[in-house]
């Protein structure tokens, strides 16, 4: 461990309680435009929470500090959920969420490499995440790095026959510094995953294919955390993944219960109302 | 079934030509009796600069031995990565690599690159401007194979797309040239390959390829050709017989299509009311051909002015001699239609 692994980098605030900041970050960013990605925002930041201040290796204040842990968001209509994590982890300064989706933001509605440090790729075009990574990964090897590649996936994302290129090749060149993290919430844009394109069985799946496959409840931080620590410490060369159940809009009980879609709508008053809920549910 | 196709009814029965042309190969030569060759120049010229540039890599989507990026796999095979039958992945990947310091030549057919990639070189590369570079073999006109291997389009489709660099080399000097400078310059190119044996033509004018630069190889009064990729081999060879005939013409060598030397084609095409004539392996909707009537119009230059190029059309499968000569890219045609135009 090196002096910016996260143990030392972050102080004893709970998991829980750096997901509740995430929650509120994007619910503020959402606030800013009167809209945003927020069911899925709510529903993968216990995940964000485990993966910067639990697993991932990074310096804040250097972002593209070689030794860093790579964290691939090929979703990039999930931006607000990856600003905020940003944000909580001290990347981004919490002071431009007011700037959130506006003209010459640092933080467009769709995650892009070159406005955002700490947004490794761009995002948006789906299927693209998962091959860039396989090539960083590739990279790292090349350079004796230990550090690993994340990519966060949606199951609607799996649809993209470019992902199955990915998948295949990774256990072709042996990336056992690859994790790709799926967010199985059974939603996109047309309406549920599984009635478009069968994704299921999933961790079969991608076993078949040769990696190490985890199934977890994603909104289950100490699931989440143990499923992070199994991957990262596996002693062959798999690639790894991690499918993660969410629940969209976890964590805002009236949003939760609304009908879910793929853009879930939030009136002009429901923000306040989201937050200060938010607010007497502080975790410890 | 009623289609709208332009060919032949596939009821029609056909007798043996009793002087028909053998089908060509999958890469069919562009060799021309007694004319000079090099063997794999895009090999040999990437396997030698990264004896000295260990950034280099080279990936291939199950096709080195068709862009002679074996030749580079066998002396390197530490820095070679086959990445099997998927275009997608291997632009992705090479992404990926150059994110980590690399400086990867991916490569494939031309055809697959610009139809079946383009959205993953468009986000994954052009759009932050990653050093990865596309070398692509079957570019335009260069097999019989049928439009599945004909990249007809790929300059068009490659040139719409922004902060690409776009290179049709001629022969094996200027592939040989190329390969330092490509992977030289910051930012992604695309560049079309010869392979196999490759014509060497423009070694003995003294030529020199440099990024951008559109190269006079030729002086002539009564016509300016301005050519890119094996045009321009087509190009001296019809000047060289028009000249036989009185007809004096000028061959302007432009490898660089985007950005295009605007500078010196204006510059030539406003000399002395020559005839302008654009010559490509390529069809004639969104090549060179309207990337110079464009820099034309723009620049208030208005000379006569002529497309050579294929049509816009799915071509047929072949004979590579025949198909050149069906569509114009034959040097007995260059001269035929020339020759009509003045």
């Amino acid at each position: 461990m090196t002096d910016s692994s996260p143990a030392r980098r972050g102080d004893n605030t709970s998991l829980a309680r750096r997901a509740w900041h995430i929650r509120r970050h994007a619910l503020k960013m959402g606030q800013v435009q009167g809209q945003g990605y927020i069911g899925q925002a709510l529903g993968i930041a216990d995940v964000l929470a485990v993966s910067y201040f639990h697993a991932l290796n990074l310096r804040p204040e250097d972002p593209e500090w070689d030794g860093r842990d790579r964290f691939c968001l090929s979703i990039g209509h999930y931006a607000i959920a990856l600003y905020a994590a940003l944000i909580e982890a001290g990347v981004l300064p919490e002071d431009e969420i007011g700037t959130y989706g506006m003209d010459d933001s640092r933080m467009p509605m769709s995650g892009m490499a070159t406005y955002t440090p700490g947004m490794e790729i761009t995002g948006g075009s789906l299927g693209h995440g998962l091959g860039i990574a396989v090539g960083m990964a590739m990279g790292l090897k090349r350079k004796d790095n230990p550090a690993f590649v994340y990519n966060l996936l949606s199951d609607g994302e799996l649809g993209e026959g470019s992902t199955w290129e990915a998948v295949m090749s990774a256990v072709q060149h042996r990336l056992g510094n690859l994790i790709a993290i799926v967010d199985f919430n059974d939603q996109q844009a047309d309406g549920k995953t599984t009635d478009a394109l069968c994704v299921a069985p999933l961790a079969p799946k991608w076993e078949a294919f040769g990696w190490h496959a985890q199934e977890i409840d994603g909104n289950d931080i100490d699931a989440v955390r143990a499923a992070f620590d199994t991957a990262r410490n596996l002693s062959d060369d798999r690639p790894r993944v991690i499918i993660c159940k969410t629940t969209m809009c976890k964590g805002v009980p009236f949003l939760e219960d609304r009908e879910i879609t793929h853009f879930v709508r939030v009136e002009a008053d429901e923000w306040d109302k989201a937050l200060t809920y938010l607010d007497g549910e502080m975790p410890a | 079934m009623t289609t709208l196709s332009r060919r032949k009814s596939k009821y029609e029965p056909r007798q043996a030509p009793k002087d028909g042309k053998a089908t060509s190969a999958m890469i069919a030569s562009l060799d021309a009796e007694g004319r000079d060759t090099v063997a794999a120049p895009f090999g040999h010229a990437l396997s030698a600069l990264a004896q000295t540039r260990h950034d280099i890599l080279g990936l291939s989507a199950d096709l080195s031995k068709y862009t002679d990026l074996h030749v580079f796999a066998q002396a390197h095979p530490d820095r070679f990565y086959q990445m099997g039958m998927a275009e997608q992945l291997l632009f992705s990947a090479a992404a990926g690599l150059a994110r980590e310091g690399f400086t990867p030549f991916a490569t494939t057919y031309a055809v697959f690159a610009s139809r079946r990639a383009y959205d993953f070189i468009a986000m994954a590369i052009a759009e932050e401007g990653l050093p990865v570079k596309i070398a692509c073999a079957l570019p335009g006109l260069t097999t019989g194979y049928g439009p599945s291997h004909q990249a007809t389009e790929d300059l068009a489709i490659m040139r719409a797309m922004p902060g690409l660099t776009v290179i049709d080399p001629c022969d094996a000097t200027e592939i040989t040239q190329a390969v330092p400078a490509v992977a030289d310059h910051p930012g992604p190119v695309y560049m079309r390959l010869l392979r196999g044996k490759v014509p060497d033509v423009l070694g003995r004018y003294g030529y020199r390829f440099e990024i951008g630069k559109a190269k006079e190889i030729r002086a002539g009064r009564d016509v300016l050709i301005v050519s890119s990729g094996f045009m321009t081999m087509r190009a001296l060879d019809a000047a060289e017989a028009l000249g036989n005939d009185g007809v004096d013409c000028a061959v302007l060598h432009v490898p660089t299509i985007k950005p295009l030397d605007v500078e010196t084609i204006v510059a030539e095409a406003s000399k002395g009311g020559r005839l302008v004539v654009v010559a490509e392996n390529h069809s004639v909707t969104g090549g060179l051909g309207e990337a110079v009537a464009a820099a034309l119009m723009n620049a208030g230059v208005h000379p006569a002015f002529r497309q050579i190029g294929l049509p816009d059309e799915f071509l047929d499968a072949g004979a590579l001699p025949s198909l050149h000569d069906q569509y114009g890219l034959s040097v007995g045609s260059v001269v035929q239609r020339i020759k009509e135009w003045l």
